[in-house]
C-alpha cells in the first residue's frame, strides 16, 4: 500500500500558465475522442489576463467528494489514490460537486454522471501535462510540492534580505 | 460534416425570428470559412447601396472549418463580416480568444444577424436556444465589463462575450467588437454597425462535441506543429511580442511620425518593446488552442495612470505614440486601455489623434476645440484625453469618432491632405513612402489601409526587394500574399503563427483536408483564396468602389521624407502607383480599372457574382 505523501497529482505553476486550455483540449480528447472542454477534467480559470490557472483533482486524503456520495459510487484507490466512479451506482445528484472546495469533480454533460482526473491510467502519464506547451503542470507528491515552496520562499526572502543589505549600506 | 458545424443561423432582430439552415457546403469548400464565407455571403444577403447602418445590412458572423478544435491557434477564431461604415464596402475583422471555438461548440459556421431592434438587446446563443434579451441595464458599459455582467446574470463563468462599448453604441465608425476583454475585431467599423442595431453583445454557450474527419493523423498534426511553435518562426511573437517592430523601424526610417511628418521617432528608445516588456509587461498569455502564445499583457505600477492593465502590439503602441510624437509608455498603455473600454478601434484612434494635433499645430483646429487642451505633438496628457473624448463622442471628439476621412470633411479648411486614410481607414504603422511593396499592398487592400490584407511590407522591411523603388512584379508579390492572407483569415489561424506553415499552401491544404474530410489539393487552395479576394473585390466593385479608390493618403504622394537616413527624399509619385496598379490589375487578370473580367471569373468558376462585374 501506497502511503499518502507519495501519492502523486497534477499540479498547475500560475506563473507558468498562459490559459490556453491546451490540457483541456488533451484531456477531452484522450478521454472522449472529441475537443469539448466540458468533458475534460481539468479545467482553466482566468480571473483577469495576467492571473490563469487550471484546476483539477488533488488526489487528497480523506477526500470530501467520497464522503459526500449518498450512493457509495465514489471510492479513493489505495495504490494511486485517484478517485473512481462507479457509474452504476452515480446518479449524478452533485453533493460529491458541492463537497469538493476545488471544483475539480464535474458532471459530465452527456451521461450525467460525474468525472473527475484519474492521471490517464490508460496512458500511463497524464496527457495534459505532457501536451502542456508552457510546462506548467507537473505530476508531484505534495511533499515534492511543499520543496518547492519551500524554495521559493526562501529566494524570497533572501532576495529581500540582500536588497536589504545593500540599502543598509 | 467534420470541422464546419454545418448549420448557418439567422437572426431578424426586428422580429426577434430566428432561423437555422444548412451551410452551403459549396462555399464552404469554395470560400473556406471565416471572412472568405462571410464575404460570400454578404453578396446574397445585401442590397447594392444599403446604407451601412440601415437595418438592411446584415452583420455576419462566421468562423472557420478549424474553429473548436486544439489546432494551434487555429481553435478559437471568429469574424465579423459587412457593409464597412467606413469604407462602403467590404468591411471584415478577425479576432482571436476564446470566443470563436465556443460559437463553433454551439453548433453554427455562421451567424446573419439582420434588422434593428427597437431596443438595446444582447443575442445569447445557448447551443439551439437563441434568444434576444433586454440590455438596456448595459447601456454605457465597457466590452469587459458587459462580458462580466452576462456571465453573472446568466449564471455561468465560461460563457463567451463579444460586445461593443459606449462607441459603438453611438455609432462610431472606428467602433470595434471586442471579446476576452482584450481581443478586438477592431478594423473597418464592425461594432458601429452592430451598435446600428442596437445589439449590445452576442453571448455565446456551446457543449456540442468537435471532431476532426481523421483525427489520429490531425493529433500528430498538431504535435508536430507544437514542435514548430516552438521554434524560430515565432520566436518574435513569444519574446518582445511586435513591439519589437519600434526599433526596427524606426532604423529603417519606415515609422509614420507625428502624422506623416517624420518618418522616425527621437523617442523611439523610450517607447521600445525593450523598454515595455522590462518595465511593463506583467504577463504573456495565450488564446484557447494557442502553443506560441503572444499576448503582452502590460500593467502601469505607478503615477497618474496607476492599475492600468492591458493587452499591447506594435500598432496600437505606434500609433497613440510615435504617430502623436508620444514617447511616455504608461499614456499609451493608458489610451490603448481606454480605447478598450469604449470599443474603439486602437490604431484608428491613434491616428485620429495624430491628424486633430496636425491640425491643432497648423491652426485649422483651437485649443478651445479640445475643451482646454494644448493638444500640440507630443503632449501624452492630451492624447489620452483626445482619446477618451472619441469614446465618449464628446466636444471634438465626436467629429473625430468617425475617423480622420469624415472628420476632413466636417472641418475643411484643407485637413483632408492630413487625414492618412485608405478608403476611410486609417493608416497602419509603415511609411509608405518608402516601403513602395508595401504601398501597392495598402492601396488596393479591399477593407481599406491595412497591413494585415497582404503583409506586403516583409519584402520591403525584410530586404528582399528595393523598397524605395516601384517597379513590375510587385503586383504578383503583392496578388500572391494577399491569396495567402485571406486564406489565414478564413481558415482561421493566427497571423503570428503564419511562418510555422513552412510548406505554405501545402501545410493548410493538409490541413483542411484531415479536419474536414474534404480533399483538398494546394492549388485548389490557391485558387479559394485569389476566390476570396475576387468576390471582394465584386462587392467593392457592386457599391461603387474602382481604381480611383485604390490610391494612397496625401502625404505619402506629396510630401517626400525629410529625416536624414535611408528613406530620405522618398515618396510615391502618382506615375508609380499607376505603375504598380497596372502592374497588379494584369497580375490578377483584372481590368485597368480593376474590375475583375469574365474570364478571371470563370476561372474561377465564380459565374454566380459575374453579373455584380456587369455593371460597372
Amino acid at each position: 500500500m501506497v502511503k499518502i505523501h507519495e501519492r502523486k497529482f497534477v499540479s498547475a505553476d500560475p506563473d507558468k500558465c498562459v490559459g490556453c486550455q491546451i490540457c483541456e483540449y488533451a484531456c477531452s480528447m484522450t478521454k472522449e475522442k472529441a475537443f469539448n472542454p466540458l468533458k475534460s477534467r481539468i479545467r482553466v480559470v482566468r480571473i483577469n489576463q495576467v492571473v490563469n490557472m487550471p484546476v483539477t483533482c488533488r488526489l487528497c486524503e480523506n477526500p470530501a467528494c467520497v464522503a459526500a456520495c449518498p450512493r457509495d459510487a465514489l471510492t479513493q484507490s489505495e495504490e494511486t489514490g485517484v478517485i473512481i466512479v462507479d457509474k452504476d451506482k452515480c446518479s449524478g445528484c452533485g453533493w460529491c460537486i458541492e463537497a469538493c472546495d476545488y471544483g475539480a469533480i464535474m458532471l459530465h454533460p452527456d451521461n450525467k454522471v460525474v468525472h473527475v482526473c484519474d492521471l490517464c491510467k490508460e496512458k500511463g502519464e497524464p496527457q495534459c501535462i505532457k501536451w502542456c506547451p508552457e510546462e506548467a503542470l507537473d505530476l508531484v507528491t505534495s511533499d515534492v510540492l511543499a520543496q518547492k515552496a519551500r524554495i521559493t520562499a526562501v529566494k524570497k526572502l533572501m532576495k529581500e534580505a540582500v536588497q536589504d543589505a545593500t540599502k543598509a549600506k | 460534416m467534420y470541422g464546419y458545424a454545418g448549420r448557418v443561423l439567422h437572426v431578424d432582430l426586428a422580429t426577434g425570428k430566428t432561423v437555422v439552415e444548412p451551410l452551403n457546403e459549396e462555399y464552404a469548400k469554395r470560400y473556406i470559412g471565416g471572412i472568405g464565407l462571410g464575404i460570400r455571403m454578404l453578396h446574397d444577403y445585401s442590397k447594392p447601396g444599403t446604407d451601412p447602418f440601415s437595418s438592411e445590412n446584415p452583420l455576419i458572423l462566421t468562423t472557420g472549418p478549424i474553429s473548436g478544435t486544439m489546432w494551434p491557434t487555429g481553435g478559437n477564431g471568429h469574424s465579423f463580416v459587412s457593409k464597412s461604415p467606413q469604407t462602403f464596402g467590404v468591411g471584415e475583422s478577425k479576432a482571436h480568444g476564446s470566443f470563436g471555438t465556443e460559437l463553433k461548440r454551439s453548433g453554427y459556421d455562421a451567424v446573419v444577424i439582420k434588422g434593428k431592434s427597437d431596443r438595446m438587446v444582447y443575442l445569447w446563443i445557448d447551443d439551439d436556444s437563441v434568444q434576444l434579451l433586454d440590455a438596456s441595464h448595459l447601456a454605457g458599459k465597457s466590452p469587459g465589463e458587459t462580458e462580466d455582467a452576462i456571465r453573472e446574470e446568466l449564471g455561468d463563468y465560461y460563457i463567451r462575450v463579444a460586445s461593443i462599448g459606449l462607441a459603438g453604441e453611438k455609432l462610431a465608425r472606428i467602433a470595434c467588437v471586442i471579446n476576452d476583454k482584450t481581443r478586438a475585431c477592431g478594423r473597418t467599423g464592425m461594432g458601429a454597425v452592430m451598435g446600428s442595431k442596437n445589439l449590445k453583445a452576442i453571448a455565446v454557450r456551446g457543449t456540442r462535441d468537435i471532431v476532426a474527419a481523421k483525427m489520429d493523423e490531425f493529433m500528430e498534426y498538431v504535435k508536430e506543429f507544437h514542435e514548430r511553435m516552438k521554434g524560430p518562426a515565432t520566436q518574435k511573437y513569444r519574446a518582445l511580442g511586435t513591439p519589437e517592430n519600434v526599433l526596427v523601424h524606426n532604423s529603417l526610417s519606415c515609422m509614420p511620425t507625428r502624422n506623416y511628418r517624420n518618418s522616425r521617432f527621437e523617442g523611439a528608445e523610450k517607447v521600445s518593446g525593450e523598454v515595455l516588456n522590462e518595465k511593463y509587461v506583467a504577463k504573456v498569455i495565450g488564446c484557447s488552442s494557442c502553443a506560441m502564445r503572444c499576448e503582452h499583457v502590460v500593467v502601469v505600477a505607478e503615477g497618474p495612470y496607476k492599475d492600468t492593465m492591458t493587452r499591447m502590439e506594435y500598432e496600437s503602441l505606434w500609433a497613440l505614440g510615435p504617430f502623436c510624437g508620444v514617447d511616455k509608455l504608461d499614456a499609451i498603455i493608458k489610451a490603448m486601455d481606454l480605447c478598450n473600454y469604449y470599443g474603439i478601434d486602437s490604431i484608428s484612434a491613434g491616428v485620429i489623434v495624430g491628424f486633430a494635433m496636425d491640425c491643432y499645430e497648423r491652426g485649422i483646429l483651437v485649443q478651445s476645440d479640445f475643451g482646454g487642451v494644448d493638444a500640440k505633438f507630443g503632449n501624452a496628457e492630451a492624447m489620452v484625453k483626445i482619446v477618451d473624448m472619441m469614446g465618449k463622442r464628446e466636444g471634438i471628439g465626436d467629429v473625430l469618432a468617425d475617423g480622420v476621412k469624415f472628420a476632413a470633411e466636417k472641418i475643411g479648411k484643407g485637413s483632408d491632405k492630413l487625414a492618412c486614410h485608405i478608403k476611410g481607414v486609417e493608416v497602419t504603422g509603415y511609411d509608405l513612402r518608402c516601403l513602395k511593396t508595401a504601398a501597392l499592398g495598402f492601396a488596393v487592400s479591399f477593407r481599406g489601409a491595412d497591413h494585415n490584407r497582404h503583409g506586403a511590407y516583409a519584402f520591403d522591411v525584410k530586404g528582399k526587394v528595393n523598397r524605395l523603388v516601384a517597379e513590375k512584379g510587385r503586383g504578383k508579390m503583392v496578388r500572391d500574399m494577399e491569396d495567402v492572407y485571406n486564406l489565414i483569415d478564413s481558415f482561421i489561424v493566427c497571423k503570428f503563427s503564419r511562418g510555422t506553415y513552412y510548406k505554405e499552401l501545402d501545410d493548410m491544404a493538409k490541413l483542411y483536408t484531415l479536419v474536414t474530410g474534404f480533399e483538398m489539393t494546394p492549388q485548389q487552395l490557391k485558387l479559394a483564396g485569389e476566390r476570396i479576394q475576387n468576390a471582394a473585390r465584386l462587392f467593392n466593385v457592386r457599391e461603387g468602389l474602382g481604381r480611383k479608390d485604390d490610391s494612397l493618403p496625401w502625404k505619402v504622394m506629396n510630401e517626400p521624407i525629410t529625416d536624414e537616413g535611408p528613406s530620405k527624399g522618398a515618396f510615391v509619385s502618382q506615375a508609380e502607383l499607376d505603375l504598380l496598379l497596372d502592374d497588379y490589375y494584369e497580375s490578377r487578370g483584372w481590368t485597368k480599372e480593376g474590375v475583375p473580367t469574365s474570364a478571371k471569373l470563370r476561372e474561377l468558376g465564380m459565374e454566380d457574382l459575374a453579373h455584380t462585374a456587369g455593371k460597372m
